[in-house]
């Protein structure tokens, strides 16, 4: 049951418990436990809302930051991890296998905001090594989901 | 002038559904839950590796079965869900849609003056393909209280001397209706006792919700005479490719691709590789799509019981078939009120036989959003129903 509640409310977590219950064919009372269970495992981490800022006048800014570090003795990457998740800008970091250590995604309000972030925070940590910004010109699909949808019912409206 | 055309034509009933689409299709702000195809579009996957066929010129005709590698990708996937094997060589024939091989399978076995078995409610064809095929169609009304499902008794009273083909219609269209293992098994033995063949139509078969589904071909002596026909419409959402595939004992198959290489040649090529991709990797679409369609069916089954509208629980296809007898109309005038009242198509049970008087086929390859103001319309609708009769 838990994995057929986490693939459904990963899409659509506004749902409300009772018709949860009703789509999955449980208990109602079974259904709110799980999930209750699973917020204290940390399975379930929020419950967010997916927005398209492109068509909210408030401007937002997207950018991808690769980030080359030392690892520290007996932290790894863990310690400059946190030092650099702790921006409230921040909104994610990774771990990257490949060419660098750490993917940064960070959500400004304009280019100066964002590559000051970088200039002044970033690169003056000091295992820092280098950086390189991405911007985000524009985004298609996020989250699994795509942003501009123009999906009609082209099916006839009776069939066999 | 001479009249152009055949009687046997002529005298063919047009669709019921036919009828209801010409309706409907008037009504210009409708919703409808009418369809008999999924909502899902055919995934990506799927669709890009019959673009790639087309880029690298794939565009001839293949052999009148079909690929020999799709040929062996069904087999295998036959022999992996219903435990049944087929020899890719010569067991098997690709088709347009299981729509052909409902066709030529009968074309292929009956002599005429021959009976064919039709349990209805059941989908629009076989009844049609039958006469065509210059069989007399023999009908098997399935019942409420069996939950639409063929008993061995109501089998037994339909065979006459003259039977030679049952159908077998399972997982329903339009009920919903499944057969269990323990029920099939019974249905078996009677159709090797009376020395009879079946065509079962499997086209659902991966829309089933308790359990594996189960193919009568299945068990022992049933093999060699049983065609089971299946395709990529509905497990894949492929409807417009047009692409089904029969299976059976060469002695059959072997005559119905006689018919297929005269009347059609063979089944699109473009389909046919994409379905290679569909065997090949599409399980956990299939998975995805079946538990999205389970979601909706709990839904229909609890908002039905909420209105108090009779319905039987089906574990199978999209579609539910709720009980509208309490109204005192016609499934016809109640389908057609409804239309003009609350805009809603649905499709009367009459569609799919005259047994299906009563009831209605409610289709949930929807969104659950547009279910959910449909429920609200039929709510509205019954309610008013309701009132008008105190």
């Amino acid at each position: 049951m838990r994995e057929r509640i986490l693939t459904f409310i990963e899409k659509n977590s506004r749902i409300d418990i009772k018709e949860l219950a009703i789509l999955m064919g449980e208990d109602e009372i079974a259904v709110a436990e799980a999930l209750l269970q699973m917020e204290e495992e940390g399975i379930i981490c929020g419950y967010h809302t997916l927005i398209n800022w492109d068509k909210v006048m408030t401007e937002k800014i997207t950018a991808l930051i690769e980030v080359r570090v030392t690892p520290q003795r007996g932290h790894g990457f863990d310690s400059i991890a946190e030092r650099i998740y702790k921006y409230p800008e921040v909104t994610a970091t990774y771990l990257i296998s490949g060419g660098y250590d750490l993917l940064v995604i960070l959500e400004g309000k304009t280019l100066k905001e964002v590559s000051s972030f970088v200039s002044d925070k970033l690169s003056t940590l000091e295992s820092v090594i280098s950086t390189a910004t991405h911007f985000v010109l524009k985004k298609y699909k996020d989250h699994g989901t795509i942003l501009e949808k123009h999906s009609n019912d082209e099916r006839m409206v009776v069939s066999p | 002038m001479r009249n152009p055309l055949s009687e046997i034509v002529v005298d063919i009933k047009p669709s019921g559904i036919r009828k209801f689409f010409d309706i409907a299709s008037e009504m210009k702000e409708a919703i409808s839950l009418g369809v008999g195809e999924p909502d899902f579009d055919t995934p990506w996957h799927i669709r890009d590796e019959g673009i790639y066929s087309l880029e690298r010129g794939r565009t001839f005709y293949t052999s009148n079965a079909g690929l020999m590698e799709l040929r062996t990708e069904i087999c295998n996937y036959l022999d992996r869900k219903i435990n049944v094997k087929y020899d890719p060589k010569s067991e098997v024939i690709i088709t347009v849609g299981g729509s052909e091989a409902i066709d030529i399978g009968l074309r292929a076995m009956i002599n005429p003056g021959e009976e064919v078995l039709i349990p209805q409610p059941s989908y629009v064809s076989y009844e049609p393909c039958a006469i065509l095929a210059g069989a007399k169609p023999v009908i098997i009304e399935l019942k409420n209280e069996n939950e639409f499902r063929l008993t061995p008794e109501e089998l037994i009273a339909a065979i006459t001397p003259k039977t030679k083909v049952l159908i077998m219609p399972f997982p329903n269209n339009p009920t919903g209706a499944i057969m269990t293992k323990d029920e099939l098994e019974k249905i078996a033995k009677i159709v090797i006792e009376k020395d009879l063949f079946v065509i079962s139509d499997e086209i659902y078969s991966e829309l089933s919700y308790l359990g594996d589904h189960v193919s009568i071909a299945s068990f022992p002596g049933m093999r060699e005479r049983t065609i089971v026909i299946n395709g990529f419409s509905k497990a894949y959402a492929m409807t417009g490719w047009r692409l089904g595939y029969a299976c059976g004992p060469q002695l059959i198959i072997e005559q119905m691709t006689k018919i297929h290489q005269f009347a059609i040649m063979c089944a699109p090529t473009t389909s046919q590789y994409a379905a290679i991709e569909a065997l090949k990797n599409g399980d956990e679409d299939v998975a995805m799509m079946r538990e999205s369609y389970n979601q909706r069916r709990n839904y229909l089954m609890y908002i039905f019981k909420e209105m108090k509208l009779p319905c039987f629980e089906p574990f199978g296809a999209f579609y539910v078939f709720p009980c509208i007898k309490e109204f005192g109309l016609t499934s016809d005038e109640f389908a057609v009120r409804l239309l003009e009242e609350e805009k809603l198509a649905v499709v009367p049970g009459t569609a799919f036989g005259d047994c299906g008087e009563g009831f209605l086929r409610i289709s949930y390859a929807y969104s659950l959003e547009k279910l959910k103001i449909a429920m609200e319309r039929i709510e509205r609708f019954i309610t008013r129903l309701r009132e008008e009769a105190k």
